[in-house]
């Protein structure tokens, strides 16, 4: 039975209206709703549910980012996750880290805690990057299976549906293994108060990116972060004709 | 105002005479109302408030807040608008009652029974602009939601906190829109309906007065201080005033829920089943009764499989054993009825889906004939009388020939008839509706348990309270809005 690894990330909540700072350097993130990445919690779901089957021994919950990711460890671990690592990354350099570094990260701990399978969500909600799982893969040398609607494990096989553009593809993979969880792989449970209890007295460790031999360095750096133009007044036109003729005055036909 | 009328094609309705009823009709200085009324200065004084963006006469606009789910279509309202703050809906009260321009609070527009539809020049305040959820008490269990938030929006915002809300009416509507029609849902065997879920309301007066129904600050679970306005409220369909945000009862996320399907027979052992059930007092979360035809209906349009008979749809919240428990008494009951064995949701996404299909009743019941409309009959009576009520309602319906389904709420004594409606069979449909309504009224009910009077039930009203009641209710409601603005022609006309 494999230990799964999980990675969980905290970002503004999907219902909130996102607004750009008045500096242009980023979106405001102050006071603003927080929660755990929704294609993550598809991933907690899916490894508690390998574990509820007996094909998981172990699920840990792992989170890169400051103090207030603790709260997205706690809502894994009221899910059912067994315990914790934050890796603690202080709040004045969050905005330096990106896949690269969660996907080192999360290739350390799994050779750390002799991981057999690492499952995160196919992409984050605020910078859709969509790389975490791939560049985790690629740092172990394990195969990957991205986009996975399904999952099943026998043994040390590991079969997964991956949605594509052109439909389902079903692959096999050797574990160990990463998996990323799209849409549809499972509905999420609720967290219940006695599991939110129960999470408190969980065990969490905590760890800095040097601990594990990470630098947080980018090259990259943001320019400019704008809201997308203001839409332009539509025009009422009073038959085809007219409508032809604008359109060739546009150039477009 | 005659030009709007006959703008909509296709809505059967003779233009001039829901205008005449209205002025007729409406008491509480019906003279002074709107015969007068400048649309073009109201339009520009709710422009200055809202800013001209948010004010609109367009017709697709109007059209789209001229009606809810049901197949009520009188007329549009004159202008649409949309306020932004608690503030600006004083403001555009005031200005309304200024011009003695009749008011509709508007919502989600997912009503049963009319209620947003203009029965005569009027503006619809689309109330959805304010949308937040706050004052989160996870210690206490409450939370305030505004108008623009809806009953999934809150569970959403609240899933990882261990509590949810509990009242589940069909559609995704609005918190403040089902306090409101006074809502409920499969859950409300369990957890109760919004009466009995709402703490305080934040409402603002046909003259602009904003006032918090139990006090500003109050939340608790009980009071006796004073008359019990947050109940007045609910269930007052716009017609007292604008509910601008609703304090709302949550409960702790069940520890264990299972669901299951029980086919029967006959209606009649599904239905008795349910009434031993409630008899013996098991906890029970859901109960909900699907006739053939909703079976058909819920098989076709959500892709479920179940045999085409009769049905209960059940579900047990608990712990471990106090479900298991319930499972087994339950089991029994049914299998005394000739249920047949349960069939287990085993997956949260079957779970999900069993549950949405019920929720989607309404459109698969209207699939049988798509584009047509349907009405929905809403009878609430003693669990004793269930049976007699629903043979009576199925020898009605098989009789008349009409395309429809009985299913419901049984927990409650509750159910409703889905009937489709065809060109021709307007009034066959009507006077079957009325005949369930006065068999529930009759058999110590309500002609509407969940949906409201609105306009179809009007008429029933003044039946089943009888008149003394029905006159007291009304000087309430001049004392609210003396210059009867608010929502005019629902409830009472």
């Amino acid at each position: 039975m494999a230990r799964v690894l999980v990675g969980v990330k905290r970002v503004v909540d999907y219902a909130v209206k996102i607004r750009v700072k008045p500096d242009k350097s980023g979106v405001v993130t102050d006071g603003v709703k927080h929660s755990m990445n929704p294609f993550d919690e598809i991933a907690v779901e899916e490894a508690i549910r390998l574990k509820e089957k007996k094909f998981a021994s172990e699920v840990v919950a792992v989170t890169c980012g400051p103090t207030q990711n603790q709260e997205t460890l706690r809502t894994a671990l009221a899910m059912g996750a067994d315990r914790g690592i934050h890796v603690e990354i202080p709040a004045a350099d969050y905005p330096k880290v990106g896949p690269l570094h969660v996907s080192k990260i999360l290739a350390k701990l799994a050779q750390k805690e002799e991981a057999g399978l690492i499952i995160v969500g196919k992409q984050a909600i605020d910078d859709d990057c969509n790389q975490t799982a791939q560049m985790t893969a690629s740092f172990l040398d394990w195969p990957q299976g991205t986009f996975a609607s399904e999952l099943k494990l026998e043994g040390d096989k590991l079969t997964v549906v991956r949605e594509i553009d052109g439909g389902l593809e079903t692959i096999e993979l050797k574990m160990p293994a990463v998996v990323s969880a799209d849409l549809r792989l499972n509905e999420p449970r609720y967290a219940t108060l006695p599991n939110i209890m129960k999470a408190k007295k969980k065990k969490v460790d905590k760890l800095s990116p040097s601990d594990l031999g990470v630098e947080i360095a980018t090259n990259i750096e943001v320019l400019e972060v704008s809201d997308p133009p203001v839409r332009d007044a539509g025009m009422k036109v009073e038959n085809t004709e007219e409508l032809i003729s604008k359109l060739k005055e546009a150039g477009l036909v | 105002m005659l030009l709007f009328t006959t703008k909509i094609v296709g809505w059967k309705f003779q233009s001039l005479k829901p205008l005449l009823s209205y002025y007729k009709n409406t008491y509480c200085l019906a003279r002074a109302l709107s015969v007068n009324v400048n649309v073009v200065e109201v339009e520009n004084g709710l422009a200055s408030i809202v800013g001209s963006k948010y004010v609109a006469t367009s017709h697709a606009i109007c059209e789209q807040h001229s009606h809810d789910e049901s197949y009520h279509r009188h007329l549009l309202p004159s202008i649409v608008v949309w306020p932004q703050s608690v503030g600006e809906v004083s403001e555009v009260a005031k200005l309304c009652t200024a011009h003695k321009m009749p008011m509709i609070p508007f919502g989600t527009g997912t009503g049963m029974e009319g209620g947003v539809a203009p029965m005569g020049p009027s503006v619809s305040i689309n109330l959805t602009k304010l949308n937040e959820i706050t004052d989160l008490h996870l210690d206490d269990f409450d939370v305030k939601a505004q108008p623009g938030v809806t009953r999934k929006q809150l569970n959403y915002d609240l899933r990882s906190t261990g509590l949810w809300f509990p009242v589940d009416p069909g559609s995704d509507a609005s918190l403040c829109g089902m306090a409101a029609t006074g809502a409920s849902g499969t859950n409300a065997v369990r957890y109760g309906t919004m009466k009995q879920n709402v703490l305080n309301l934040q409402v603002v007066l046909a003259d602009g007065t904003i006032l918090h129904t139990a006090g500003e600050k109050r939340r608790c679970k009980k009071s006796s201080a004073g008359y019990n306005l947050t109940e007045l409220f609910i269930g007052s369909e716009g017609t007292l005033g604008f509910i601008t945000s609703a304090t709302l009862r949550l409960h702790g996320q069940p520890e264990m829920t299972k669901s299951a399907v029980c086919s029967f027979p006959t209606i009649m052992d599904a239905v008795n089943t349910a009434m031993q059930i409630l008899q013996c007092s098991i906890p029970i979360a859901r109960i909900e009764l699907l006739d053939e035809t909703s079976i058909k209906a819920v098989n076709n349009y959500s892709h479920l499989t179940h045999p085409e008979m009769p049905h209960l749809f059940l579900e047990f919240h608990g712990s471990a054993a106090s479900t298991g428990e319930q499972v087994d008494q339950t089991a029994e009951i049914a299998g005394l009825n000739s249920g047949s064995e349960f069939k287990w949701a085993e997956t949260q996404e079957e779970h999900n889906h069993l549950w949405q299909a019920r929720h989607d009743l309404w459109y698969a019941v209207k699939a049988f004939k798509p584009g047509s409309t349907a009405i929905s009959t809403d009878a609430c009576v003693p669990v004793s009388a269930l049976a007699e009520a629903i043979s009576h309602s199925a020898a009605l319906l098989d009789e008349s020939g009409l395309i429809g389904g009985i299913l419901g709420h049984v927990g409650d004594g509750n159910y409703h008839c889905f009937v489709i409606v065809e060109d021709d069979q307007a009034k066959l449909v009507e006077s079957l509706t009325k005949a369930i309504g006065k068999k529930a009224i009759e058999l110590g009910g309500t002609c509407t348990g969940e949906h409201g009077i609105g306009i179809g039930k009007r008429p029933l009203l003044k039946e089943e309270v009888g008149e003394k009641t029905l006159k007291l209710m009304k000087a309430i409601k001049c004392s609210f809005d003396p210059l009867g603005l608010m929502n005019p022609g629902k409830v009472f006309s």
